[in-house]
């Protein structure tokens, strides 16, 4: 694949350290996210941080790897599964629940991972969400996962047996920690060597074999991060709205998730979390309005598609001249 | 084992191999020349559906007008949006024409459900196909032959002209090499955009023929397509005789599941793909990326 979607190569800081204006950007989120739960519905903000954990995740694959996956909610549809059978039915404290949960979508990611990074472009899209709808037929038919149901009313319980988390605030400081943790180990892995052999596997895969990287064990260790921290925002979700049910790993979320990534602008370090927000946002407002959200989100995937392919945080960046 | 039910199970998985290869097949001419997947595929083949139940509730025209009169319709609604849309992608990566095509699905669907919400419409089967033939060992209700033989021929239809005719020639050499093609005097441009006109139009087709069998339903497309992107990868995305023959013997594979092993039927198909990649990556008749 020559060049990836829509992303233009302008890492060239990436090697030194983190550079200053990234800093500040990720001062001015944390500082947001801190101050957020109370001014906004703190529930909501729970939901758009675990979307953005999510999107982070999946953006590690499209934007540093150039691989499209249309199967992403597998990951976060299993790691709810685990999380919330381990939280309601073994008792499992959260903390355990989630690393459960998490465990199994990172277990899952190797398996789908090494059949799927056999392909590339739009073979890759196609068959992990052929393998995606896989999981959704078995989660369906399943005993355990509650069929259309799901497992529902999954206790919340207490965080290192310390902090109830049915407090809301000490539930949300709790994701916001998870959601910290997951997206520093992003930009970590990103702006790593690793990272950067990634990169060149995007602009020119044969180039990348030829200097004798083993590209396929790149490729499969991305798509293992992806899948895991995935499942780390699902198993989180599963235990923040104590409900784990067929939506989340249905094909629509899988779409959900490639919406949020490219709104907010694809191979951005901010760009997912942006684009889950305003997603989320959006989704809160039209959501008595019915059909009316779908339309909303095909149209918004259409115009960013023909005329904002760099999304809201790559054309802040290119106006401000720096990669956010 | 009770061979009744063997033969209908089997009739079942024939005529959702039909629709398979009819999808799959229009998906396929589409990817070949335009390099795209068409994700408004499932979208189109609903759109099929309700132009037929349009046709008949508004202006009074039955099952055979419709077979002809929706997928031209459809079809140009495909051309309007090529070259509208589509056409500014070409030279970007692929993955955008397929993101684009997801966000017109979503569209589409979302409208058909605001009017029509999700419970089915009825379409009656024409008279001249209501009944049955008994053929001894089993009871084959006419209008369900008549799908898989006519899916049959307009299947083997595409194959002859894509494949044998001096059109499908410019269309081959215009999938290898648009811009010689183009020096040569060939429009290849209003190929695409025909081409995808086609393409959906098959699809539309498709839904014509669904309709009586499922109902007119705004979300019949939707579950369906992502089994016919697994049909498509398995055949080897691009491959027309590759399409027509996996879209069918899946159908039946498929149906022969439900008889032995139902728990596995809606899975079957994608476990297939999943071995058919451990074994070529490109699909049975594709040929190596």
């Amino acid at each position: 694949m020559a060049t990836a979607v829509g992303v233009d190569i302008r890492e060239a800081t990436a090697a030194r350290g983190a550079p200053t204006h990234q800093v500040i950007a990720f001062g001015v989120m944390v500082a947001l996210l801190v101050v957020a739960p109370f001014l906004v519905y703190p529930v909501f903000l729970m939901k758009a941080l675990c979307f953005a954990l999510f999107a982070c995740a999946f953006n590690v694959l499209i934007g540093y790897v150039g691989l499209l996956s249309f199967g992403h909610a597998a990951f976060l549809g299993t790691a709810g599964y685990a999380a919330a059978h381990a939280a309601k039915v073994w008792g499992a404290p959260p903390e355990a629940a989630i690393l459960l949960g998490t465990a199994a979508a990172g277990g899952l990611g190797v398996v789908l991972g090494t059949l799927a990074i056999r392909s590339r472009g739009i073979y890759f899209a196609n068959i992990t969400l052929a393998f995606a709808q896989m999981i959704y037929f078995f989660s369906l038919q399943a005993k355990f996962t509650g069929g259309e149901d799901g497992i529902q009313s999954v206790p919340r319980g207490t965080l290192l047996g310390l902090f109830d988390l049915r407090q809301t605030y000490t539930m949300y400081f709790t994701v916001l920690a998870i959601f910290l943790v997951g997206f520093l180990v992003i930009y970590r892995a990103i702006h790593s060597p690793f990272g950067q052999v990634l990169k060149a596997v995007r602009e020119n895969e044969p180039r990348a074999v030829s200097l004798g990287y083993r590209v396929e064990q790149y490729k499969l260790i991305a798509f293992a991060l992806s899948a895991t921290l995935s499942g780390l925002a699902g198993a989180t979700k599963a235990i923040v709205f104590q409900l784990a049910s067929l939506t989340d790993v249905h094909w629509t979320m899988s779409g959900e998730v490639v919406l949020m990534t490219l709104l907010g602008g694809l191979g951005t370090v901010f760009g997912p979390v942006v684009g889950a927000f305003i997603l989320i946002g959006l989704e809160n407002y039209l959501a008595q309005l019915g059909a009316w959200f779908t339309i909303v989100q095909g149209a918004i995937f259409v115009v960013c598609v023909l005329t904002f392919r760099r999304g809201v945080v790559g054309e802040l960046g290119r106006l401000l001249r720096k990669p956010l | 084992m009770n061979t009744q039910a063997l033969f209908s199970q089997l009739l079942i998985g024939a005529i959702n191999g039909a629709f398979y290869a009819l999808l799959s097949l229009g998906l396929s001419v589409i990817f070949g020349l335009l390099n795209i997947i068409n994700f408004a595929h499932g979208a189109q083949y609903m759109m099929g559906a309700f132009a037929a139940y349009f046709l008949l509730q508004w202006a009074g025209l039955g099952y055979w007008t419709a077979l002809l009169v929706a997928p031209v319709v459809v079809g140009l609604l495909g051309i309007l949006i090529e070259r509208t849309m589509l056409k500014w992608l070409y030279q970007l990566d692929h993955l955008y024409g397929l993101l684009l095509t997801f966000g017109v699905a979503l569209v589409i669907e979302g409208v058909f459900r605001n009017e029509f919400g999700s419970s089915g419409l009825p379409y009656t089967i024409p008279p001249q196909l209501t009944g049955a033939y008994n053929l001894g060992f089993m009871f084959l209700p006419i209008y369900r032959g008549w799908v898989v033989l006519f899916s049959l021929v307009i299947c083997l239809a595409t194959w002859y002209v894509i494949e044998r005719t001096k059109l499908g020639a410019y269309l081959r050499a215009a999938t290898e090499n648009p811009t010689l093609v183009q020096a040569f005097g060939i429009n290849v441009p209003r190929m695409i955009t025909l081409t995808y006109g086609f393409g959906v139009a098959l699809a539309a087709l498709a839904g014509v023929l669904a309709a009586p069998i499922y109902q007119v339903n705004p979300l019949m497309g939707s579950n369906l397509i992502i089994v016919v992107f697994a049909v498509v990868v398995i055949g080897g995305l691009g491959s027309i005789m590759g399409s027509i023959v996996t879209g069918f013997a899946l159908g039946i594979v498929e149906g022969f599941t439900k008889v032995f092993y139902p728990e596995a039927s809606n899975t079957v198909i994608f476990v297939i793909m999943a071995l058919v990649l451990l074994v070529r990556p490109s699909g049975l008749f594709g040929r190596t990326t």
